[in-house]
């Protein structure tokens, strides 16, 4: 579900640094205030555990493919929110800078679609509710694959979302969410069996390292498993009704419910950015209309294009040797 | 496993080629961070049709691949994870839009070139990337973004959980390497160990962190590391760098400098 930087706009991009952004601040905030300097430490620990275990494929009985692990989930279930959520971000930013797995740019996009929803929705909404009163292996299980589904529901919505306002695609909405849900609702379901495997594990190994467990004495909760489920029919029913009524609108769906909201679909498709950057181009540019539209051969054309290109790459690579050479410090330095 | 040497074999790699001492490695890391960024958002603003436009864009990856004197053939394995969803969501823009658009002379449908576009813009900002961590350590990263005032906690952070994937990385690769030899054929690690192999190697890393923490108190750990010293101080050639790519750049954003050079070799044979 990483996303590369060619699939958003910078608009797009600079908003969820800001949102992101405001939640890892929020993060270090409440961090600060528990003042425990031997968290860090173990979130550096537990932020390599991710990404090394990230790695394991996990075999899926019958069907021949594998699975992986569900980091957001099982950091928070274990560092708490806050915690989790931090050192989810310097899991991505590594994954982005070592192995280009998603984009510097888009990092913040990227933050908010994995670990955002997996660390504070999943611990919000299910862990700790689920937790709180009485913990036992079964709500462990459902804890965590009812977590890792709906957050990665949301993360593959926010995707579909980032995307298209970005412009990037010519999808039509609805098809691409027909085809991104699906997909993450099944890669969902297997992560969070996997999550549940190793929590039940810490479970009955350790206990104590569950977070939010050992509140169970302190205080009866106000959730129940009962009321968690009743609240998560209603949310579901409430964001799917909502959103066939959105994907249903002919013949795309973003335009309409744009349409609704804003009295126009002009904003669709191409964002703001590109038009501002065009028409930037445009006034500047010394041959504004320069389209080659007067020439008589369309070939010579092509032709003088690639010869462009060639005399861009020529300058470029040898310049760059002509400097290259000079700055070199002699062997023996 | 495979993916797992793979990947140990490629972050020592890339470790390796961030030590070394060019003149690319010399400049400072918040320059090269900054600049990085600021390519990749110049790259993705282009418009979907400015094919011409973006292609002038190679001119920052080709330059610094050549100062930096890296293997360009090593780097096209990075486009792994990135490409195939570019290509999947870029592949279907030729089915839906059909409008014509003339580009160096040929008369193409809209939506191929905007599948180009994409697919380009997705190797010139993994390339981009790509030039930052070869050639600048993560520490020096990390110094970069306490310059920029990112939270101590933040970057201490990154800092431990690089430095651990390392350890990590080859514990697991010797977790499954010895699961596979005991069950030979199997593809992954079947279900009824899913828990005890995972959790188990979870208990030793958090027992591990708790090891560090007490020797990283031994040390006189505070809670602070100091990232920025001296030696990130910016130098002459630092801002000559900074300021030269900043002109280029806007330059081959604002100027259309394929079209202007093949515009004169029309002239020129035409």
């Amino acid at each position: 579900m990483h996303m590369a930087d060619a699939l958003a706009s910078p608009a797009v991009a600079a908003t969820m640094y800001v949102a992101s952004g405001v939640a890892a601040a929020y993060s270090i905030k409440k961090l600060r205030e528990e003042d425990n300097a031997k968290i860090i430490p173990t979130m550096g620990v537990m932020g390599a555990f991710v990404f090394a275990t990230q790695m394991i494929n996990f075999s899926i009985p019958g069907t021949g493919s594998s699975g992986h692990l569900c980091g957001g989930m099982l950091l928070s279930a274990i560092l708490g929110p806050y915690a989790g959520f931090l050192t989810m971000i310097s899991v991505l930013l590594i994954q982005c800078l070592l192995f280009a797995d998603g984009g510097l740019m888009v990092l913040g996009c990227n933050i908010w679609n994995m670990a955002f929803y997996g660390c504070f929705l999943g611990t919000m909404l299910f862990w700790l509710p689920m937790m709180k009163n009485k913990a036992s292996k079964v709500r462990i299980l459902l804890a965590s694959v009812l977590g890792c589904i709906i957050t990665l529901q949301l993360g593959a919505f926010s995707v579909t979302l980032e995307t298209l306002i970005s412009g990037i695609t010519e999808l039509p909405f609805s098809f691409f969410v027909a085809t991104m849900q699906p997909i993450h609702l099944a890669i969902g379901l297997v992560e969070g069996l996997i999550t549940a495997a190793v929590l039940i594990f810490i479970y009955e190994a350790r206990p104590e390292m569950l977070y939010g467990l050992n509140d169970a004495d302190k205080k009866k909760s106000r959730f129940s498993v009962k009321q968690t489920l009743v609240t998560l029919f209603i949310t579901t029913t409430l964001i799917g009704g909502g959103l066939s009524l959105v994907a249903s609108g002919d013949p795309d769906g973003l335009e309409w419910s744009m349409e609704q909201v804003a009295g126009t679909s002009e904003l669709e498709a191409d964002g703001d950015i590109y038009e501002s950057a065009g028409s930037v181009q445009e006034t500047t540019s010394l041959l504004p209309d320069y389209s080659f539209k007067d020439s008589e051969s369309p070939l010579g054309t092509t032709f003088s294009g690639i010869a462009g290109c060639l005399v861009v790459i020529l300058l470029c690579v040898g310049g760059s040797t002509l400097v290259r050479k000079i700055t070199r410090k002699p062997v023996n330095e | 496993m495979n993916d797992i040497s793979q990947s140990i074999f490629e972050l020592n790699h890339l470790d390796t080629l961030a030590e070394q001492n060019q003149w690319m490695n010399r400049r400072h890391p918040l320059v090269k961070l900054l600049l990085t960024l600021f390519y990749i958002i110049l790259v993705v603003s282009f418009h979907k049709y400015d094919l011409m436009g973006l292609l002038a864009m190679m001119a920052y990856p080709l330059i610094v691949f050549n100062l930096s004197e890296l293997s360009f053939r090593k780097s096209i394995y990075r486009l792994r994870y990135i490409l195939p969803l570019v290509c999947i969501i870029g592949l279907v823009n030729p089915l839906f839009d059909k409008e014509m658009v003339l580009v160096m002379g040929l008369v193409l449908r809209g939506g191929i070139i905007s599948m180009i576009t994409l697919i380009l813009k997705g190797i010139f900002t993994v390339l981009a990337v790509y030039l930052l961590i070869a050639t600048t350590t993560i520490e020096k990263i990390c110094g970069a973004l306490r310059l920029l005032h990112m939270p101590k906690i933040m970057v201490t952070q990154i800092m431990l959980t690089y430095r651990y994937i390392f350890l990590l990385l080859r514990e697991v690769e010797r977790l499954t390497t010895s699961y596979q030899l005991r069950a030979p054929g199997q593809k992954g690690i079947h279900f009824k160990v899913w828990g005890s192999m995972v959790g188990m190697l979870l208990l030793r890393s958090i027992d591990r962190s708790e090891g560090v923490y007490n020797s990283m108190l031994l040390r006189g750990y505070d809670g602070n590391f100091n990232y920025v010293n001296r030696k990130m101080a910016m130098v002459q050639t630092d801002w000559i760098y900074l300021i030269f790519w900043l002109i280029i750049l806007i330059l081959l954003r604002i100027f259309p400098v394929i079209q202007l050079l093949s515009g004169f070799f029309l002239h020129l044979f035409g």
